[in-house]
């Protein structure tokens, strides 16, 4: 009963504030909704018993995604005053085609029959998840670390000023 | 909680990102849909990792690294915004349209 109460309190907070992440004007409080997004979901990571999940969450996208975000806003849009339109002519067209895609997500998963297993989560998770990153998934571990190294080399030539 | 409510709550949060990418013109807005859908996408894997295979942590392995993209997809996201805004003085989606003929 708790365990509803509390799933259906993030998942309120969830969709509030994703909806007024794409329908705000202003992009700056589209931010700041978009932090609250992040945690309420990092909230349902522990619900899933997720907790290490929930960690990465909180860590990655609130402490340097969301951050990111602001730093570019505050860089790009000569912010006060002078209205930016914000949406294109396409409302309408894209309400109905992301409601077409709700419905059709909706429709698909109730006719899939999923083989749910009974058992609690086992304890110390963030342990197993550990010892799989180091063993069975090293390779892709390997893999993404390069990746990073690649995007933060990118990020600096990308937005180098030029000359100096 | 049952799993069907996750996996909904996962739908509506991914149409809601869906509906913004079509419709925002402004490209930090389009990027910050792609972070919803990059959620929604995590919370389905989070749950059916716990309701169908709880002793392997395949789904959480899985969003970790979807997580991981996701920042670095960010990172250089908002470093062309960044150049494009300088060289053009605005980051409408709608008037980048150098490489469309």
């Amino acid at each position: 009963m708790m365990e509803a109460m509390v799933f259906y309190l993030f998942a309120f907070l969830i969709v509030i504030s994703a909806l007024a992440v794409v329908t705000l004007r202003n992009i700056f409080h589209c931010a700041l909704f978009l932090i609250l997004c992040l945690f309420s979901v990092a909230g349902v990571y522990v619900l899933l018993h997720a907790e290490f999940l929930a960690v990465v969450q909180v860590l990655l996208y609130v402490g340097a995604v969301a951050i990111l975000m602001i730093f570019a806003i505050m860089l790009t849009s000569k912010l006060a005053g002078r209205e930016i339109q914000m949406t294109n002519e396409q409302t309408f067209l894209g309400l109905f085609l992301s409601f077409v895609l709700l419905f059709g997500l909706v429709y698909a998963l109730r006719g899939t029959l999923f083989r749910i297993v009974a058992e609690g989560p086992p304890p110390q998770s963030t342990l197993q998840i550990g010892r799989l990153l180091m063993t069975d998934y090293v390779l892709p571990f390997e893999l993404v670390s390069v990746l990073l190294l690649a995007a933060l080399i990118g990020a600096i030539v990308i937005a180098r000023q030029e000359g100096n | 909680m049952q799993l069907m409510h996750y996996l909904t709550l996962a739908a509506i949060l991914f149409s809601i990102g869906f509906y913004g990418l079509l419709t925002r013109r402004n490209a930090i807005a389009l990027l910050m849909s792609l972070e919803l859908m990059f959620n929604a996408v995590n919370i389905n894997l989070v749950a059916l990792n716990r309701f169908v295979t709880p002793r392997d942590f395949t789904g959480q392995i899985f969003a970790i690294f979807v997580i991981v993209i996701a920042a670095a997809e960010a990172t250089i996201g908002l470093a062309i915004v960044i150049l494009i805004y300088r060289n053009w003085h605005s980051i409408d989606a709608d008037r980048i349209n150098l490489l469309k003929w």
